[in-house]
This record gives C-alpha cells, sequence and structure tokens, in this order.
C-alpha cells in the first residue's frame, strides 16, 4: 500500500455559533482525489481553508497531515493586477524556483504581456492555474477550478489533475460543476453535521 | 532565504517606489513628498512674511508635515496584497507573515524616507529655516522615519479589510505618531538634541514590534 497523502482527524468548523461540521476523519491515498460537494455555505471552503493551514480548525482539536507540500487556488489567482501576465507569473517563479510555465498549454502564450487586470474570468482562471502549476507542489487543494472556465478549458483542468494524481499527488477539489475525476472519493458534507 | 527576500524587497519596491501604474492611489513614492512640499509652501501663505517667527516655528512645520504624508500610502501597503490572495500563498510556502512584513517595511521606508529628506530641504527653504536648524531636521527625520514606516505598516496590518479603514488607519496614526513627533521636533529647541537620540529609540521599538504585531494582525483576519 502507497503512503497515505492526506490525514485529518476530528476536524470541526464553527462560524460563530453556527457548527459546520464536525468529527470528520479523512484519509486519501497518493494518487487520490477527494471531491467535496455539498449546498453552498455547508462549508467546503473552510474544509480546503482548514486543509491548507490557514484556518485553526474549531475545538475541541483536529489535525492535518500532509505528505509534502501543498498549493492552494481559489477565486483569487494572487497576481499583480497591473504587471503584464508573464511578469507576475515571474515573481512567483522566482518564490518557487521553479522552471518555465505552461503559459502555451493552458492557452495564454499570447497574453504574456497584457496586464492581469484586463484579463477576462476565464482567462484569469488559466493564469491562476499556471501559477499553481509553476508551484511544483505535491498536492492541490481547489476551490471552484472551474468556475468560468470555457469547455476547452475544463478538459484542460481535468487533464492537469489527471496528470498531478499520476505523479502520485492528492487532488482535493470543493466544485459544483461536473467534473471527471475517476475513481475519486465523493464527500458529501452535508453527512457530517455535529 | 535570501533569494526569497531579495525577490519580496524587489516586487515590494516596485510596488511603492513607482505606485505600480494605475493601481489603486497610485502615484507611488511621488504623492507623499508633493504633499510634503505643499504642507511647507502653504505654511508661510497662512502665517504671512514674519520671517523670525517662520525660522523660529518651520522646523516644527516640517515634522508635521512629514507625518501627515506618511499617511498618504497607507491603503497601498497592505490591503491590495490580502485582497488579491497573496499573503495566503505566502503562507503555503512557508512563508511567514512577519518575514513579508518585515520586507514590506524596508521597501516602505526606502520609498518614503530618502525622498522625504531630500524634499526637506526645499521645504527648509520655503520656511526659511538657517543651516544649523536643517542639519537638525535631517537628523531627526534619518532617525524618525523609520518608525513612521514601521508604523505605517502596522496600522494598515490591522486595518486592512475594513471599511472606511483608511480613514481609520490616519486617524489611529496620528495618536501612535505622537511620540516621535515630540522627541523629532523637540530636538530643534537650544539643548534638545538629546530629542534625537529618543527619537532613534523610539523608531527602534516601533521596528521591533511591527513584524510581530502586524503578522499577527494578518493571521487573525484570516477568514
Amino acid at each position: 500500500m502507497q503512503a497515505s497523502g492526506l490525514t485529518a482527524c476530528e476536524l470541526f468548523c464553527r462560524r460563530g455559533d453556527r457548527l459546520l461540521f464536525g468529527a470528520l476523519n479523512l484519509a486519501v491515498e497518493s494518487g487520490d482525489a477527494l471531491h467535496l460537494v455539498g449546498p453552498n455555505g455547508i462549508g467546503k471552503t473552510s474544509l480546503l481553508r482548514i486543509l491548507a493551514g490557514l484556518l485553526p480548525p474549531s475545538p475541541p482539536s483536529g489535525s492535518v497531515n500532509w505528505q509534502g507540500s501543498v498549493a492552494y487556488l481559489d477565486g483569487r489567482p494572487a497576481l499583480d493586477e497591473h504587471l503584464p501576465l508573464g511578469q507576475a507569473l515571474d515573481f512567483w517563479r522566482a518564490l518557487d524556483g521553479s522552471a518555465e510555465v505552461p503559459l502555451a498549454a493552458l492557452g495564454l502564450e499570447r497574453l504574456a504581456d497584457i496586464p492581469v487586470r484586463f484579463l477576462s474570468t476565464g482567462q484569469r482562471k488559466r493564469a491562476g492555474l499556471a501559477r499553481l502549476i509553476g508551484q511544483n507542489a505535491d498536492h492541490w487543494l481547489l476551490d471552484e477550478p472551474l468556475n468560468g472556465l470555457d469547455a476547452d478549458g475544463v478538459s484542460l483542468a481535468e487533464r492537469f489533475i489527471a496528470e498531478k494524481r499520476a505523479g502520485g499527488g492528492v487532488v482535493v477539489v470543493a466544485s459544483h460543476q461536473p467534473l471527471a475525476l475517476p475513481g475519486a472519493q465523493v464527500l458529501d458534507l452535508r453527512d457530517h453535521p455535529s | 532565504m535570501t533569494g526569497i527576500f531579495l525577490t519580496l524587497l524587489r516586487r515590494d519596491l516596485a510596488q511603492l517606489l513607482l505606485g505600480g501604474r494605475n493601481h489603486r492611489a497610485g502615484g507611488g513614492a511621488l504623492l507623499p513628498v508633493l504633499f510634503f512640499l505643499a504642507v511647507a509652501m502653504l505654511y508661510p501663505f497662512a502665517v504671512g512674511p514674519d520671517a523670525p517667527l517662520l525660522a523660529r516655528t518651520g522646523g516644527g512645520v516640517i515634522w508635521v508635515a512629514a507625518l501627515l504624508a506618511a499617511i498618504l500610502p497607507l491603503d497601498r501597503l497592505i490591503e491590495p496584497d490580502l485582497e488579491l490572495g497573496l499573503f495566503d500563498q505566502f503562507a503555503l510556502r512557508g512563508i511567514s507573515e512577519e518575514g513579508v512584513v518585515a520586507v514590506r517595511v524596508l521597501a516602505h521606508w526606502l520609498s518614503f524616507g530618502p525622498p522625504l529628506m531630500l524634499a526637506a530641504l526645499p521645504a527648509a527653504a520655503l520656511v526659511g529655516i538657517d543651516a544649523e536648524q536643517v542639519r537638525l531636521v535631517e537628523l531627526g527625520l534619518l532617525a524618525g522615519t523609520p518608525g513612521l514606516a514601521a508604523l505605517g505598516v502596522l496600522v494598515a496590518a490591522i486595518t486592512a479589510g475594513l471599511r472606511g479603514g483608511a480613514a481609520l488607519g490616519g486617524l489611529l496614526v496620528i495618536p501612535l505618531a505622537v511620540p516621535l513627533l515630540v522627541f523629532g521636533a523637540g530636538s530643534l529647541s537650544p539643548g534638545g538634541e538629546a530629542g534625537l537620540a529618543l527619537t532613534g529609540a523610539v523608531s527602534l521599538v516601533l521596528l521591533a514590534i511591527t513584524p510581530f504585531a502586524a503578522g499577527a494582525a494578518i493571521r487573525s483576519g484570516r477568514g
């Protein structure tokens, strides 16, 4: 059996007085995927942020363990708005020490000189994917990665996710759109009230 | 580690020095300097052509102008990066908020302190203070602007994401900057040179506190 990529024990999440989910246990093997589903406001984004370590799990306690580094993509591409796309991505490339970002594979090669603020919703999403791929992290957390993407973009995203999993990475996706994740665990947060 | 430091510093300087064309308030380092000069220019108009009065009070006016100029860039220091999700991405890469804030204080001072010290020369000429006073003003600004820069970043981190955060930030900076103003402007009065050391001491305290306080503010603001 392969080493477990992600294990999380006894996660609780409170927002104000409301308990979003409780006593949640997760175990995702390397190369596996987890698809989070559930209606708006059920806590999918909160769970992703807890798994990313950006939000502490609510008391009593909980633990999240990753074997390897984690990248996180949400609605914000985290690219400087006034910079040309190429330069904005170069900043992250310098931080991550990564090789060339696959602009061409994402259909962004003609946009490298366009300031980020002129990009459309879908183009921003592709730019976010470019940043994510350039990070070369072992595992991915994706919050609504298909929002605003066209059919071509959706298949691109699915292909990159499949490649990441083939490389032994864990991919956790919160998405309302149908997404091809062969063999993925599906977690409906409605099944996890306290 | 140095690679990360230099990459962050380069980006921060490009943002703060050049203002990032068309971004937010824009104007970069030029706007606070012009504001500073405008205040120094308005003062003689307001009090009239009384040279001894101007020479006596001019140094203090330059200090007040510097403090007010420090408020201008507040909304560009932390808020845009928080909105874009950059701090989340730094955290995922194991780059601490404290480190990012420390680099930002340095970049903010570089884009704000030296330009202000240069602008203090024409400002000194506008209010007609003598060479000795100019020397004390410059030394005081050298000791005090790092503290003003740190205070600006700290208050920007605390008010980031609040509605009307920029206006609130300005109100928060003013009382907290009073010690710098008292010691800095105090060094201009006869026998007040010890004020320079105290200005530097206040600056050091602010520089020491800011990374930790601002880092904690950014973390607790995360939802």
